[in-house]
């Protein structure tokens, strides 16, 4: 059962970073990866609120399983972030690869720590 | 240069303007196969090496980095003749999967919250680098593979 629902989530998270990532990618025209960068953060913060819930004890271990383990952790990925760097990098914008690094981290972070809040206000 | 631009979305690529037949629906069903298959391989990685509270993520730091350096692999091995879904199926779907940014995000909040700032520290630094060397590791090495192959072939 416990698989089960990781493989849900990890099946329903991958799908919809992959519609995410080609919605937002096909809105803009830089080269900044924006559609990863919107998965990352926005899987960051409902991780966060996941979390936040957690520790109010309003969630319970399938849900974690469900969302947090399968859907949350497919829906963001450290595999493209890191390969869309490279290329950024390769292609002769340090810049904007290191700008991707750093702002995805901290966006991230930030997403984290505003979804746990969320969470613990609305739940705690 | 061959080598596609992004794993997910290559709006350059002429091979997915073309769409084969079934690929509508197939594409998201390869993703959403692969995204399970990686999840899962993610959660039986945490299932055998279980992270301690308040200890460094040995586990998500591994999970990252394998996958960047498979990510690195697969996309410089990517060709013209490669069939349409391997790159949705094992780019975006199995690694997409396998690897997270959120998991990343909250241990890093988590060993704040431990009092364990200098180690959330550590990992916060850790884990990009790891993942950057990786897939830089795995793109360099395959390519020179490559070509290793290619001039052996050449008279």
């Amino acid at each position: 059962m416990n698989w089960l629902l990781v493989l849900l989530g990890g099946a329903t998270g991958a799908l919809l970073r992959y519609l995410t990532d080609r919605a937002v990618q096909a809105r803009h025209d830089t080269v900044f990866p924006w559609g990863t960068f919107t998965v990352n953060v926005v899987g960051s913060l409902i991780l966060g609120a996941l979390a936040g819930a957690a520790l109010s004890g309003a969630m319970g271990a399938g849900a974690q399983l469900l969302l947090g383990t399968g859907f949350c952790g497919a829906l963001t990925t450290y595999s493209t972030f890191s390969y869309e760097t490279l290329r950024l990098a390769g292609s002769g914008a340090a810049f904007l690869a290191a700008t991707n690094v750093i702002a995805s981290v901290i966006a991230g972070l930030g997403a984290v720590f505003v979804g746990i809040t969320l969470a613990q206000a609305i739940v705690g | 240069m061959t080598e596609p631009v992004d794993p997910t979305v290559d709006l350059a690529d002429a091979r997915r303007r073309r769409r084969p037949r079934g690929a509508r629906y197939g594409v998201p069903a390869v993703i959403a196969a692969g995204g399970a298959i990686g999840a899962g391989a993610r959660y039986g990685a945490a299932l055998l090496w279980p992270t301690a509270t308040g200890s460094f993520p040995w586990t998500t730091l591994g999970v990252n980095a394998s996958g960047c350096l498979l990510i690195g692999i697969l996309m410089v091995t990517m060709t013209e003749a490669t069939p349409v879904w391997v790159r949705p199926f094992f780019g975006t779907g199995v690694l997409g999967g396998y690897t997270t940014f959120s998991t990343y995000c909250v241990d890093i909040e988590h060993l704040v919250a431990q009092g364990r700032p200098a180690l959330a520290l550590v990992y916060l630094a850790a884990t990009p680098v790891a993942a950057l060397a990786a897939v830089t590791a795995g793109a360099l090495a395959t390519r020179r593979l490559l070509a290793m192959k290619r001039t052996r072939g050449t008279p």
